[in-house]
């Protein structure tokens, strides 16, 4: 029982493949075989959104998938979103950092996978709308203000 | 939180996973958004030796009109619902379900057709497919059947469904001229569970009255309630005040809760009186009528 499948991923555009037990999750694949610590575990079960991660556009808790249901796909994470060496920072990342959009930094990889493609659906939303999208993810410093702050700044720039 | 090793397979035909599912019986699980289950499997309140996961297979996704019904693909996740421009347009009740539904991060994963087959009463699809007198169509290795979804849930996590069965879609009746529905959900905070949750639907006459009324309820015992007495009372009268207050509290009647930490028994039940009138009223403002 749980004998190991061959799986390939592309993952902020480099190709993995691995063979992983079924029942090891998206997020322990990325953080222990993968080495990409930036994605976060912190409830573990589905309730605190700092997990997430784009699967093929779209923002999943990677807590709540297994490694082998992602086979195939193509999967950004938060070391993905900037560009150069890591210094060209993704234009929300950089409304975050001059907003203070963040103070320890926990949710925030979760919260920036979530508003990715949340701001390319949205290119110009409104407060109730930006409540709602980050309403899946726990923060527990800022009180939130400041973060839809930064999504208002990275919509007009 | 790891869950116990199992096999998973990724069958790519609806065929290949009812054999799948046939081969192992009881120890194999439809595994689809995951949303339920992957929860279950990690806190080991369910334990499989086979996932049989239906999410590579293609043709169960959609929400069309055919033949009289809305026909909803039982893989359509929770965010294409909330998309589709039928929904948004003609059935206001599944897009007011759908927006409660957790969070859009789960949205973007969770299935119709799994909020419906997992069995929680908590779960909020079940109330509203009450109130529209849905059918659920199920495939095994006999071929298909429909089941009405009130007799669907037979206990708590407990449903109709077979182990060698599939869900594959959703029927609910096209609903006629000046019908309206609505569901209104009471939580704590974005995400949760439902306190209470009140599904109507109302179909009105033509001199105003209602000819037909379907209520659910959502988390008001140990499955999805149909609310039949209050429906049932509602037949042929006219929507005033009266009237309504008197269904929900028939409709309360039919609910028995349990205590927990969203509220006492008897909060939940007024609650659920309360969600229905107002469901009532909206369902009714949108059929076209009056209040
Ligand atoms: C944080 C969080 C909050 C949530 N809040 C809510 C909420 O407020 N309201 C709500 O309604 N739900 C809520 N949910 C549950 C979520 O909506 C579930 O995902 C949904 O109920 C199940 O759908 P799924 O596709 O994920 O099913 P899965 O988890 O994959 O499966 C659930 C069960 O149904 C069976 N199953 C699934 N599909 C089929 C099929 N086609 N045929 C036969 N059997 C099948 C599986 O075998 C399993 O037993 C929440 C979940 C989380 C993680
Ligand atoms: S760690 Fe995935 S949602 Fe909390
Ligand atoms: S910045 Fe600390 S949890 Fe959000």
């Amino acid at each position: 029982m749980g004998s190991e499948i061959p799986i390939a991923v592309t993952v902020n555009g480099v190709r993995h493949q691995r063979s992983v037990e079924p029942r090891l999750l998206l997020s322990d694949f990325l953080r222990h075989d993968l080495q990409l610590t930036g994605t976060h575990v912190g409830c573990e079960h589905g309730v605190c959104g700092v997990c997430t991660v784009l699967l093929d556009g779209e923002a999943v808790r990677s807590c709540l998938m297994f490694a082998v249901q992602a086979d195939g796909g193509e999967i950004l994470t938060v070391e993905g979103l900037a560009t150069g060496n890591g210094d060209d920072l993704h234009p929300l990342q950089r409304a975050f950092r001059d907003a203070h959009a963040l103070q320890c930094g926990f949710c925030t990889p979760g919260l920036l996978m979530t508003l990715v493609p949340f701001l390319r659906e949205h290119p110009n939303p409104g407060d109730p709308e930006i409540r709602e999208a980050l309403s899946g993810n726990l923060c527990r410093c800022t009180g939130y203000q400041n973060i839809v702050e930064a999504v208002k700044a990275a919509a007009r720039p | 939180m790891i869950p116990a090793a199992f096999d998973y397979h990724a069958p790519e035909s609806l065929s290949d996973a009812l054999a799948l599912l046939d081969q192992h019986g009881e120890d194999a699980k439809v595994l689809a958004g995951g949303m339920s289950l992957l929860p279950m499997l990690k806190i080991r309140l369910a334990q499989v030796g086979h996932l049989v996961d239906i999410g590579r297979i293609p043709g169960l996704e959609y929400a069309k009109e055919e033949g009289g019904f809305l026909k909803i693909g039982a893989a359509t996740k929770e965010a294409a619902l909330e998309r589709s421009d039928l929904i948004r347009s003609k059935y206001p009740i599944l897009l007011d379900t759908a927006a409660v539904i957790a969070d859009p991060l789960v949205r973007n994963r969770a299935t119709v057709g799994g909020n419906l087959a997992h069995g929680d009463p908590a779960n909020d699809h079940p109330a509203t497919m009450l109130a529209l007198g849905a059918s659920v169509v199920v495939r095994g290795p006999k071929g298909e059947r429909a089941i009405p979804v009130d007799q669907f849930f037979r206990g708590l996590f407990t449903t109709a469904l077979a182990s060698n069965e599939i869900l594959t879609e959703i029927r609910i009746p096209v609903p006629p001229a000046r019908s309206g529905g609505a569901y209104l959900k009471l939580e704590r905070k974005v995400g949760d569970f439902a306190t209470a949750g009140a599904a109507a639907q109302v179909t009105l006459g033509a001199g105003g009255a209602i000819e037909k009324a379907g209520i659910g309820l959502t988390n008001a015992g140990p499955t999805p309630i149909k609310a039949v007495e209050a429906e049932k009372f509602l037949a042929g009268k006219r929507p005033d005040d009266q009237t309504l207050q008197e269904a929900g509290r028939l409709a309360a009647r039919a609910a028995s809760p349990s205590p927990d930490r969203r509220g006492a028994a008897d909060y939940k039940r007024e609650m659920a009186r309360v969600l229905t009138v107002r469901a009532l009223k909206a369902a009714i403002r949108r059929a076209g009528g009056p209040s």
